[in-house]
């Protein structure tokens, strides 16, 4: 455990000092500060006014956003190392490879979520003081939705950078995945796929394997008990989880789908070359 | 202490190291040497616990891959090419010091004689580091720890004619109680270090064989070279060894660590049309060589 910390530590350092988080961090802040910008939280859209309107809207961005960052840059961790001559050194120090790779895990997962969550923060720092009603329940569902959504696509980037030989494979592998769980989304090809008759059970439990679309639904869930938006298939999702499981299961099976990634990840990162 | 039997490394279809025999014993101070490609790189790799391989590399009786922070826990190693760490100078010495157990400050302390300031480097992200700072700073952190056994990929190959002369001599303290396995293309690089040659050609053991280590490895030499006459281009080459001008560039004055010799003789070689004169003399004992 003591290698473990010591190792996250220095993931933190050396994330903190990477170009990447600067422009992550810019991402999420000026997205936040764009949604103020605009004067969204003033406006009245669908019934939602004040801090809950700027949560969904930012939820929904941060959606399109997170994964696709976290791939990128998690997916160069194992394979660009490896490429740079980093695990030559680093693996030659007293250290064991489980601690070694939890601690990076450990470490990117504090980088990464921590501007995501900054900017949920500084949200609810500016509702107190301007006296706009929190919607505490929303802001820590959705920060748990974020963090459970972060360690998903971090565990996908793991697996899919000890799996890689190149950069820039390991690359082009991220942008595919995420291109294919977006495309997996109820508003394009499930869509389509509904369009031309899938029986609804399917396309649902379709949407239920996405790890973004269990995200998204959640997401709607919070504010449209009913998942009106959803249309039909709603129906499906509510008679089998009910409010209050599908919750727990939108919170609980992304950080599954993570670890479980991640493990594969180490098992196959420790069975090989490390360098 | 180390054994290698009957090593075997492939990638894909490339095999590179094709069944190595070696025993290393304790106080054995190794040059592997070889071409590109020999081997060298992925052999010590395995010694590592970095590969998978076919068989048997065992360090103290313990496999390094199955009993890794035991066994690298009596490494120090320092690699040919520095790693490109972010990680700042002074983050980089406590996470290495409290991985291998050590006192920051011992490892400061080394890079400090090797002629780096710690102090003000502290900040600076490693990756920014020139490259003879990053190879102080590597060898700092080797040396700046408890270790039986020494791996040196090229270690000297970045630092200037001072620096390799302390390096040298920290060496010359340790060759009693650690093992050194020190690799290099060209074996005058590195033969003054050590008491036994390995080299090895397209993955098999070519050469394996004892050499004379009477040198000391801590010692100077004072040089005074004469000239026919100035020679911009000699001027050039010896002032990277901080040898210092008289007589209008006709005579040269300065001193050479006592292992790097035979590379020093090695550059004068190239000026050979111009020599006048080579004086050497071992400051300890007075002998001209």
């Amino acid at each position: 455990m003591k290698q473990l910390m010591q190792l996250a530590r220095a993931d933190i350092g050396e994330s903190l000092r990477a170009r990447w988080f600067l422009v992550y961090t810019i991402v999420f802040g000026g997205v936040m500060v764009g949604l103020f910008a605009s004067g969204l939280t003033e406006s009245r859209i669908m019934g939602f006014t004040g801090l809950s309107r700027l949560l969904v809207t930012y939820l929904q961005i941060t959606m399109a956003i997170l994964p696709i960052f976290m791939l990128i840059t998690t997916v160069r961790s194992v394979v660009g190392d490896r490429e740079a001559g980093v695990f030559e050194y680093i693996l030659a120090l007293p250290v064991s490879i489980g601690a070694w790779y939890w601690g990076k895990l450990a470490g990117r997962f504090l980088v990464v979520f921590l501007p995501v969550f900054g900017a949920m923060l500084v949200a609810v720092i500016w509702g107190l003081i301007r006296g706009v009603g929190i919607p505490w329940f929303q802001v820590l569902f959705y920060t748990g939705l974020l963090a459970s959504l972060a360690w998903c696509f971090l565990g996908i980037g793991m697996l899919i950078s000890t799996l890689s030989r190149s950069t820039d494979v390991a690359q082009g592998a991220a942008f595919m995945t995420w291109l294919f769980l977006l495309l997996f989304l109820d508003l394009i090809l499930l869509g389509a796929l509904i369009q031309e008759g899938l029986p609804a059970e399917s396309a649902v439990a379709i949407a239920l394997v996405n790890p973004l679309q269990a995200f998204r639904t959640a997401s709607m869930l919070l504010f449209d008990p009913q998942l009106v938006l959803l249309g039909p298939s709603a129906y499906v999702i509510l008679d089998n989880f009910g409010y209050k499981g599908y919750l727990t299961f939108a919170m609980s099976y992304p950080i599954i789908v993570g670890l479980c990634s991640a493990s594969l990840g180490f098992w196959i990162f420790k069975r090989g070359d490390y360098s | 202490m180390i054994r290698f039997e009957n090593l075997q490394k492939s990638f894909r279809k490339t095999h590179v190291l094709k069944g190595l025999d070696l025993e290393i014993a304790r106080g054995d101070r190794i040059a592997l040497v070889g071409s590109n490609g020999a081997g060298k790189t992925t052999m010590i790799r395995c010694l590592l616990g970095e590969y998978t391989h076919e068989g048997i590399v065992t360090v103290n009786g313990l496999d390094p891959r199955t009993h890794r922070t035991e066994v690298l826990g009596r490494i120090g190693f320092v690699p040919q090419l520095p790693p490109p760490l972010k990680l700042g100078v002074g983050p980089l010495i406590n996470f290495a010091a409290e991985l291998c157990g050590s006192d920051p400050a011992r490892m400061i302390a080394i890079a400090e004689q090797l002629g780096l300031n710690i102090a003000e480097l502290k900040g600076r992200p490693f990756v920014k580091l020139s490259g003879g700072e990053k190879q102080k700073l590597l060898i700092g952190i080797a040396l700046g720890r408890d270790s039986d056994l020494l791996v040196m990929d090229e270690p000297a190959a970045n630092l200037d004619p001072v620096a390799r002369q302390v390096f040298f001599g920290l060496l010359a303290e340790r060759r009693d109680n650690v093992s050194m396995i020190i690799s290099s293309h060209r074996l005058d690089e590195v033969a003054s270090l050590v008491n036994r040659v390995v080299e090895l050609d397209r993955g098999r053991i070519v050469l394996n064989d004892h050499v004379d280590d009477r040198l000391d490895m801590a010692s100077v030499l004072d040089c005074v070279i004469d000239l026919a006459a100035a020679n911009p281009a000699f001027a050039n080459a010896i002032g990277a060894w901080d040898f210092a001008e008289e007589k209008d560039g006709a005579r040269w004055r300065g001193k050479v660590a006592g292992p790097d010799r035979l590379r020093f003789l090695g550059m004068l070689s190239r000026y050979a049309a111009v020599l006048q004169g080579i004086e050497m003399k071992e400051r300890d004992n007075e002998q001209v060589v």
